[in-house]
C-alpha cells in the first residue's frame, strides 16, 4: 500500500497558480482514476480537477478560497498498487484506520490516525446564532405587568439599552403614544456577518479594482429613439421561423461592429505599463452575463462576421455556458469592447466599468414609451438610453461624444446598419 | 370506600408539588396533595438537602484533618476523628425539621395533605391508598408531580454493594474503598464528599471528561482538586459488572479492562422520571420520550392534567419544579400564566462549586466572552482558595448578558445575581455600573463585566 501525490496539473498556459473554489472529495473517500477531486480557478475559468490515481484521500491541500501552485500537492491517495516513482517523500504507509482530521495548511501531511471511536461523545446540540433571540427583553415585572395589562411585549419598542422594554414603555404603548397594535413591534436589528470573498468574487473584486483604479472613467449617456429598431426586431421575429429569437442585443451588436468601421479607437486595448494603445480589426465583443456565482463575460468572437440571428444564437449559447460554468477559457478570455445589458432593470442610466484593458464600454439601460414632442404634438415613441464609458486617458470626451452619436443614429434609424457604405 | 372531592389534586410532595400546594392553598383552590412518602419528595428527603449536610460535614472534617498538620494558618489541632452515624442523624434532624415544616406551611395554606400511594383511575379520578384505607377522590384538576428516581444499570443492579445516591446518604460508617460509577454532578459531589471523610474513592466515567454537558473551562479546576483530593478517575471507561468476589468493579477501558476494589459502588449515572406504577399510562398522554409531554403552561395531552417536574423532562432541578408548581396553581386559580423563564440556574456542589446560567459560550458562535479569575479576588484569597474563575458571555453588540457562569469556591451563592441578571435583561454596563461590596465574591462578576467593557480594573 503506497501513498501517492496528486499534483495540481497546468490549467492553462501561462497559469502558475490557481484558486480552489471546491472539494469534491474529503479526506477518508474512496476514488477512482478519472473521478473529480476539486475545482480551481484561473484567470478566467473553472477548471475541474480529475485524479490520476485510483484508492482512498488521505489529505487534501487545503480550503476554499487557497491559492494552490500548478504543480505542488492537491490531494494525497493511498492506493493499492505496487510502489511507484512518485512517491512523496512525506507520506509514510498508514495504518489501516484512515484520518479523519481534515488537515490544513500547506505543509507536508503526516496521516493522522483517528482516536478509537467513543459512544459517551456528546450529541450535537443546535447552536444559537447571533444575533440574539427575538424574545423581548424585559424584567419580570415588566412581563408580569404586560400579561395583566393585556399588552403583547412583541409589540412595544423598548427604549431601554439593548431594547429593553421598561414600565414606561408599557404605559406609552398603553397610552397610544406608541403605536402599538397597528404592527407588530420594530426589532432592532443587531449583528453583522462576515462573507469570505473567495473565488468568482475575489476575482470579480480584483478586476474592478484595477479596472476603477487605473481607468479614469467618463460617461455620456443619450437618449435613443427605438421604436424603428423595434418595429424592424418586431417584423423579422414575426417571420424567424425556427431561428433564435432577437432581443435588441444583436441590432446593438450590429450598430458596434458597423461604428467599429469609423471608430477604431474604440476597439482597443490599452496596455499602460507599455504606453501602447492595440487596436483590433476584429470586433471580439465581451457579453457581462449574470450567473449565480458572479458576473463572467464570455465572448462573442468575430461579431463582425455574424448576422444578427448567428449573433442571437452565439449569445444565447455562451451566456448558458456562462451560467452552467461550463464555458471554456478561450470562450471568456480575448474580448475587445465590452457589451453590458441589465434588461428590463436597466434603469434610466448606469455608469458601466470599464472591462480592463479594454478602453470603452456600452451599458444598455431599460427602454419604455414615453411622450415625445415631434413639432407639433406628443407622440408615444419607444425609448431607450444608453450608457457608455470610455478610458479618458485614450479617449477624449468629443470622441466619445461623436462615438454615442454614431451608435444613436444607426440604432434609430436601423437601415443604416445594413447599408453598404 | 371513602370518597372525597377537590378541585386540584397534586400527586407528589416534593418541592414541584408541595409548592404548588401551597400556592393554590393560598388562592383559595381546594387542593389536596398526595404523597406516599413523606414530604418534601427527593429534594429534602434524599437529595439535595442530605447531600449538602454530608458535604457541609466532610467539608468541615477535612479542614479539621488538615489543622492536625502543620498548615499556613498556624492552627494546631488534635488528631480529628469522625462518628459518621452521628453525622447522619444530624442530617436526618434537618431533614426532619424542614419536613415538617412543608407540612406546616401546607397546614397553614389550608391546603390539605394525605398520605398514601395515587392510582390514577381516570384524568378526574384518583384512588389513595392509605393507612386507613382506600380513599377515591375526585378532582376538577389533576397535577403529575412523581418526581424522578435513580437510573439503574442492568449489570449493576441496587443491592447489596451496589447502592445509589440515597443509600450513600445514609451510610453509618464511611466505606474503605468507594466506587463511583458516573462522573456526572451527583457522583462527584457524593464521592467528593466521602474523600474527604476518608474514603478511597475512583470515579468511572464513560465519557471523556467529567461533567461532560459542561466545557473544560470550568471543569477544570474540580478535576485538580480530585486529584489533591486523592481521588482517581478513570476517563473513557464503563463499569461492566461486578468481580465475582463482590469486592471490585469490573471497568472496560480504551486500554483493555480493569477492576477497581471496591466496599461500596455508587451508581449516579442520572435519573429517570417516576411515570410507571400508578395508572399513568392509561391516561395515554403524549410523551416526549419518558417524559409526559408540556405545553408553555405545563398542560398534559388531557385538558385538566398538568404535569410539573422532573416528569416533564430536562433539567431536572428542584426550583424548575417549584417555579412551574408556583405557576400551575396560579394557572388553576384563574390567573394568565405561562412559562416565559429566561433563566435555569444550575449548580453542581463540587469542590470548588460549578455555577451555570444561560449561554455557555460554545452555544453562540461570536458571543463575546469575558473571565476574571478566582486568584485576582481578595476575598478568594482570604478563603484560602486562588482556584476557578468566573465567566460572562455576552452579545458583542446590544452588550446583552447571555450567560454566567462560575467556578469557584462559594460559587454557588452567586447564582441569584447571576440569574437575576438574565432575567431583568441586564446588560454588561448594568453589572458594571452596580457597586458590588467590597470584599466579596460578587465583585468577580462585575470585574468581569468591567473587562468586558474594556474598563478592566483589577485585571
Amino acid at each position: 500500500m503506497v501513498t501517492l501525490s496528486m499534483k495540481l496539473p497546468d490549467v492553462g498556459e501561462g497559469v502558475t497558480e490557481a484558486e480552489l473554489v471546491e472539494w469534491h472529495v474529503k479526506v477518508g473517500d474512496v476514488i477512482r482514476e478519472d473521478d473529480i477531486l476539486a475545482a480551481v480557478m484561473t484567470d478566467k475559468a473553472t477548471v475541474e480537477i480529475p485524479s490520476v490515481h485510483s484508492g482512498r484521500i488521505t489529505w487534501m491541500a487545503g480550503d476554499i478560497g487557497d491559492i494552490i501552485a500548478v504543480g505542488s500537492d492537491l490531494a494525497l491517495i493511498e492506493t493499492d498498487g505496487p510502489a511507484a516513482a512518485e512517491t512523496s517523500p512525506a507520506a509514510e504507509p498508514v495504518a489501516a484506520e484512515t484520518a479523519t482530521e481534515e488537515s490544513s495548511g500547506p505543509t507536508a501531511p503526516e496521516p493522522v490516525a483517528a482516536s478509537p471511536g467513543d459512544a459517551a461523545s456528546p450529541e450535537p446540540e443546535s447552536l444559537r446564532a447571533l444575533p440574539v433571540g427575538t424574545a423581548p427583553l424585559a424584567s419580570p415585572a415588566v412581563r408580569a405587568s404586560a400579561r395583566d395589562r393585556d399588552i403583547d411585549l412583541y409589540r412595544v419598542r423598548g427604549s431601554g439599552p439593548a431594547g429593553r422594554i421598561s414600565l414606561a414603555d408599557l404605559d406609552e404603548a398603553a397610552n397610544g403614544r406608541q403605536d402599538y397594535g397597528s404592527t407588530p413591534r420594530r426589532m432592532q436589528r443587531q449583528g453583522e456577518t462576515k462573507v469570505n470573498i473567495v473565488g468568482m468574487r475575489r476575482k470579480i473584486a480584483e478586476r474592478m479594482s484595477i479596472a476603477n483604479s487605473r481607468i479614469p472613467h467618463i460617461t455620456v449617456v443619450e437618449e435613443i429613439d427605438a421604436t424603428s429598431m423595434e418595429e424592424l426586431r418586431a417584423k423579422l421575429n414575426a417571420a424567424r421561423g425556427d431561428k433564435p429569437k432577437l432581443t435588441i442585443l444583436p441590432f446593438v451588436v450590429a450598430a458596434l461592429t458597423k461604428a467599429f468601421v469609423d471608430h477604431p479607437e474604440m476597439n482597443a486595448r490599452f496596455d499602460d505599463e507599455a504606453g501602447v494603445v492595440t487596436r483590433f480589426a476584429p470586433a471580439h465583443l465581451g457579453i457581462a452575463t449574470m450567473t449565480e456565482a458572479g458576473l463572467v463575460v464570455p465572448v462573442l468572437r468575430h461579431a463582425e462576421a455574424l448576422g444578427l440571428f448567428d449573433v442571437a444564437s452565439e449569445i444565447a449559447r455562451l451566456s448558458d455556458a456562462a451560467r452552467q460554468g461550463k464555458a471554456t477559457r478561450d470562450e471568456l478570455t480575448g474580448s475587445t469592447f465590452t457589451i453590458t445589458s441589465l434588461g428590463p432593470l436597466g434603469a434610466i442610466a448606469t455608469t458601466p466599468i470599464i472591462n480592463h484593458p479594454e478602453v470603452a464600454i456600452l451599458g444598455i439601460n431599460k427602454m419604455a414609451i414615453r411622450p415625445m414632442w415631434d413639432g407639433s404634438q406628443f407622440v408615444p415613441r419607444r425609448m431607450m438610453n444608453i450608457s457608455a464609458s470610455f478610458d479618458h486617458r485614450v479617449i477624449d470626451g468629443w470622441d466619445a461624444a461623436v462615438f454615442v452619436q454614431r451608435i444613436k443614429s444607426l440604432l434609430e434609424s436601423p437601415a443604416l446598419i445594413f447599408v453598404e457604405d | 370506600m371513602r370518597t372525597d372531592q377537590c378541585k386540584l389534586l397534586i400527586i407528589g410532595a416534593g418541592p414541584g408539588g408541595y409548592v404548588c400546594g401551597i400556592r393554590a392553598g393560598r388562592l383559595g383552590v381546594d387542593t389536596i396533595v398526595v404523597e406516599a412518602a413523606k414530604p418534601g419528595g427527593t429534594c429534602l428527603n434524599i437529595g439535595c438537602i442530605p447531600s449538602k449536610a454530608l458535604i457541609h460535614a466532610a467539608d468541615e472534617f477535612a479542614r479539621a484533618r488538615a489543622f492536625a498538620d502543620e498548615n499556613e494558618l498556624g492552627i494546631r489541632s488534635q488528631d480529628a476523628k469522625i462518628d459518621l452515624a452521628r453525622t447522619i442523624a444530624w442530617k436526618d434532624g434537618i431533614v426532619d425539621r424542614l419536613t415538617a415544616g412543608v407540612s406546616g406551611l401546607l397546614k397553614k395554606a389550608k391546603c390539605r395533605f394525605l398520605a398514601g400511594r395515587a392510582t390514577i383511575i381516570d384524568g378526574k379520578t384518583v384512588d389513595v391508598t392509605t393507612a386507613d384505607g382506600l380513599v377515591r377522590i375526585r378532582t376538577e384538576t389533576l397535577v403529575i408531580a412523581t418526581g424522578s428516581a435513580p437510573f439503574e444499570l442492568p449489570m449493576l443492579p441496587f443491592g447489596g454493594n451496589v447502592i445509589s445516591s440515597t443509600e450513600a446518604l445514609s451510610l453509618d460508617a464511611v466505606p474503605a474503598r468507594l466506587a463511583v460509577v458516573g462522573g456526572g454532578y451527583i457522583g462527584l459531589e457524593i464521592g467528593t464528599a466521602m474523600a474527604k471523610l476518608g474514603a478511597r474513592v475512583t470515579i468511572v466515567e464513560a465519557a471523556d471528561r467529567i461533567l461532560p454537558q459542561y466545557d473544560a473551562e470550568l471543569t477544570k479546576p474540580v478535576s485538580a482538586r480530585l486529584a489533591e483530593l486523592g481521588v482517581s478517575v478513570h476517563l473513557s471507561a464503563k463499569a461492566i459488572g461486578i468481580a465475582p468476589d463482590d469486592e471490585a468493579l469490573r471497568v472496560a477501558t480504551p486500554d483493555g479492562e480493569t477492576t477497581v476494589q471496591a466496599d461500596k459502588i455508587l451508581v449516579t449515572v442520572g435519573r429517570r422520571p417516576a411515570t410507571q406504577n400508578f395508572g399513568l399510562e392509561d391516561l395515554s398522554l403524549r410523551m416526549n420520550g419518558d417524559f409526559i409531554e408540556i405545553d408553555d403552561r405545563c398542560a398534559t395531552s388531557m385538558r385538566g392534567v398538568y404535569a410539573i417536574g422532573d416528569v416533564t423532562g430536562e433539567p431536572m432541578l428542584a426550583h424548575r419544579a417549584m417555579a412551574q408548581g408556583n405557576m400551575v396553581a396560579e394557572i388553576v386559580a384563574g390567573e394568565r400564566r405561562s412559562w416565559d423563564k429566561r433563566a435555569m440556574p444550575a449548580v453542581c456542589f463540587t469542590d470548588p462549586e460549578i455555577v451555570v446560567v444561560g449561554d455557555l459560550p460554545d452555544r453562540v458562535p461570536g458571543a463575546k466572552v469575558t473571565s476574571f479569575p478566582f486568584g485576582a479576588n481578595g476575598r478568594a484569597l482570604t478563603m484560602e482558595r486562588s482556584d476557578g474563575l468566573l465567566r460572562i458571555v455576552s452579545d458583542p453588540n446590544s452588550e446583552l448578558v447571555l450567560g454566567i457562569q462560575a467556578v469557584g469556591v462559594g460559587a454557588s451563592e452567586l447564582a441569584g445575581e447571576f440569574a437575576l441578571a438574565i432575567e431583568m435583561a441586564a446588560t454588561l454596563t448594568d453589572i458594571a455600573d452596580t457597586i458590588h461590596a467590597h470584599p466579596t465574591l460578587g465583585e468577580t462578576v462585575q470585574e468581569a463585566a468591567l473587562k468586558g467593557l474594556g474598563r478592566n480594573l483589577h485585571i
